[in-house]
């Protein structure tokens, strides 16, 4: 990958400790330590404690998880329980292949 | 007493009177309708008037266009929801989708939606909301079961939060929605149509269902101007006005002789028919004038001429109409009956009327309006419309345009107006002449005669027609009858004093001789 590290900054949404919303945020650390270790950024934000911050970034289900860098701006919502489309949706390269165990 | 069910007033010109009182109060309508054709104005009409007249503030959730966008839009009906907004009467959100930036797995609800919906209803207190269109879902969410099972509880919440809620829909093939959502909805339906008949465009709305309350039927036709929406009932007519005995001139000295010499009923209705070119217009205005002369305001919808035209040529008969648009008192609309379509002229003449609050209006000529539409609709316009300014007390006076001289005035016109006179071509002895004669006019006593209307430099005049023992006699034929009858008188007279000149003479005469 060499010298051009980057951060990738995700934001997940949720609404409440609901069993969706745990199981987005289990997942989604999973994918970030196997695919992007030491550069990600996870900030996790509930819409009932700050429903203000819905309209910024166009949430209107959830679990959302936003990916705000590198851009452009991308979108998966649900529990993000197939990696694949994660990975797809979030166009993260996949370390090593994964079905390789 | 059960309680009954509480409306929220709309504030749309119209649409609470179909409605008897608005739409279900802490309940969802449903406005549904094919593209273009006024929901999304309709719904905003709703906001508007709620939080300017009815101090209720409303909540705007646009799936479809940006704030300010919709902003930009609704500004032509003169609505500024920017400063709406500032004042905390209004609130717009935007809820942005787009499938490509957007990938699904797994489980996943509508919250974030509603907890956007109820940050915007708590922050101004909001009593309405609008959902334009929440079938936008369906273009980018691709897990139908989520999204219905999603809309039902969010249908579900909107009541429990107590708010009067508008959602939209586009109309699809065979159903109501596109996707069903009257299934959700089960208090009120508005359906929303968009038609061209015979190249005029006509708006149409109509309530499919409102559950526990009685409501208008029929198709009423709407318009979108610059005041909002306008729905027009067309069928609250009631025949129970106020009439008043008060009588005013015609204008005419001798046509208010063929009234028993004291002219119309004031607040009646009159209908000038004739072929062309027999001085419908010269009539009208000669009322017009005497109306402004009394300093009472006056209404002219021309169909025909321009008013320009129509001041030039009642200047060329003695009446200066641009003295009384001078003063304020008289004005003048000219429009084409093709430039819009009837409903389109019905609000037109509508709005005039309340702005400049004339007591006199002058309709000349109501068949032209024919052309842009079918016949009952004109007939049931014109209805509306006289009975409308009738309602108001207004004078109204209309003139018709007959094509052959036995044709009969069947716009529903010759039931509705009061009083009627007709026109006509008599042509004779190489020359036109014009007979006038009042075919009805209830409730006084009015000539049965005919007589001759003449258009002269100095106005118009009605002259008793010659009953000579050959018949009729008009035109020139009449002039030459009395020049005859003169001129007999004279040469009469001549002979008698011929006669005792010469008897002076022949008494004298001896004398003479002598």
């Amino acid at each position: 990958m060499g010298k051009k590290q980057q951060t990738w900054e995700l934001r997940l949404y949720v609404a409440g400790k609901t069993p969706k919303s745990l199981t987005a945020l289990q997942n989604l650390k999973k994918y970030c330590e196997t695919h992007l270790q030491g550069q990600y950024k996870i900030e996790v934000i509930d819409l009932l404690v700050h429903p203000q911050l819905a309209e910024g970034d166009q949430i209107f289900a959830i679990p959302t998880l936003v990916r705000k860098v590198p851009e452009p701006i991308r979108k998966i919502i649900g529990d993000l329980s197939n990696e694949e489309k994660v990975l797809v949706g979030l166009n993260i390269r996949p370390v090593k292949q994964l079905r390789v165990e | 007493m059960p309680r009954l069910l509480a409306k929220s007033r709309t504030g749309i010109n119209g649409l609470d009177e179909i409605t008897v009182g608005g739409i279900p109060q802490g309940r969802t309508t449903l406005i549904c309708g094919g593209p273009g054709c006024g929901k999304t104005l309709f719904s905003m009409e709703f906001l508007v008037r709620g939080a300017i007249e009815f101090g209720e503030p409303g909540v705007f959730i646009a799936f479809e266009e940006k704030t300010d966008e919709l902003a930009t839009n609704v500004a032509s009906l003169g609505f500024n929801l920017e400063k709406l907004q500032k004042e905390k009467k209004l609130r717009l959100d935007h809820v942005h989708m787009e499938r490509s930036e957007i990938e699904e797995t797994g489980e996943y609800d509508l919250n974030g939606l509603f907890i956007r919906l109820e940050h915007a209803i708590n922050s101004i207190g909001a009593k309405r909301v609008v959902l334009d269109t929440v079938e936008n879902l369906f273009a980018s969410l691709t897990n139908e079961g989520i999204l219905r099972a999603e809309l039902r509880r969010l249908f579900h919440w909107l009541k429990e939060k107590k708010v009067t809620a508008i959602i939209t829909g586009e109309q699809g093939e065979g159903n109501l929605t596109r996707h069903g959502l009257e299934e959700y909805v089960s208090d009120c339906v508005i359906l929303l149509d968009h038609r061209v008949i015979n190249q005029v465009s006509t708006r149409r709305l109509r309530i499919i269902k409102y559950r526990g309350s009685v409501h208008g039927t029929n198709e009423y036709p709407f318009l979108i101007d610059e005041n909002g929406i306008t729905v027009l009932p067309v069928t609250s007519l009631k025949l129970d006005r106020e009439v008043s005995l008060e009588r005013i001139s015609t204008g005419m000295p001798s046509l208010d002789e063929m009234f028993g010499g004291k002219g119309y009923y004031r607040g009646s209705s009159i209908l000038i028919s004739g072929t062309a070119g027999t001085g419908k217009t010269s009539i009208a205005a000669c009322f017009v004038n005497e109306t402004c002369k009394r300093r009472e305001r006056a209404v002219f919808f021309a169909f025909e001429e321009s008013p320009a035209q129509i001041v030039r040529n009642m200047k060329s008969i003695g009446l200066n109409l641009a003295h009384h648009v001078k003063r304020g008192l008289l004005q003048f609309h000219s429009a084409r009956p093709a430039l819009y379509g009837l409903e389109m002229h019905l609000s037109t003449i509508y709005k005039i009327v309340k702005m400049v609050k004339p007591t006199t209006v002058v309709l000349d000529p109501i068949t032209n309006l024919a052309s842009v539409g079918l016949n009952v609709e004109v007939g049931s316009m014109l209805l509306r419309l006289i009975d409308h300014l009738q309602g108001e007390g207004i004078t109204v006076l209309v003139t018709a345009l007959m094509k052959t001289l036995d044709e009969q005035m069947d716009e529903g016109m010759s039931s509705l107006v009061d009083t009627w006179i007709s026109i006509k071509d008599i042509e004779a002895n190489g020359e036109r002449n014009k007979m006038l004669y009042v075919m009805k006019s209830r409730g006084m006593k009015h000539s049965n005669q005919v007589r001759e209307f003449m258009i002269s430099n100095d106005g118009l005049k009605l002259v008793e027609i010659y009953l000579g023992p050959g018949g009729i006699l008009v035109g020139s034929e009449r002039e030459e009858q009395k020049l005859q009858k003169l001129t007999g008188k004279d040469l009469q007279d001549q002979q008698q004093r011929g006669l005792m000149a010469r008897r002076r003479q022949e008494n004298a005469m001896p004398k003479n001789q002598n």
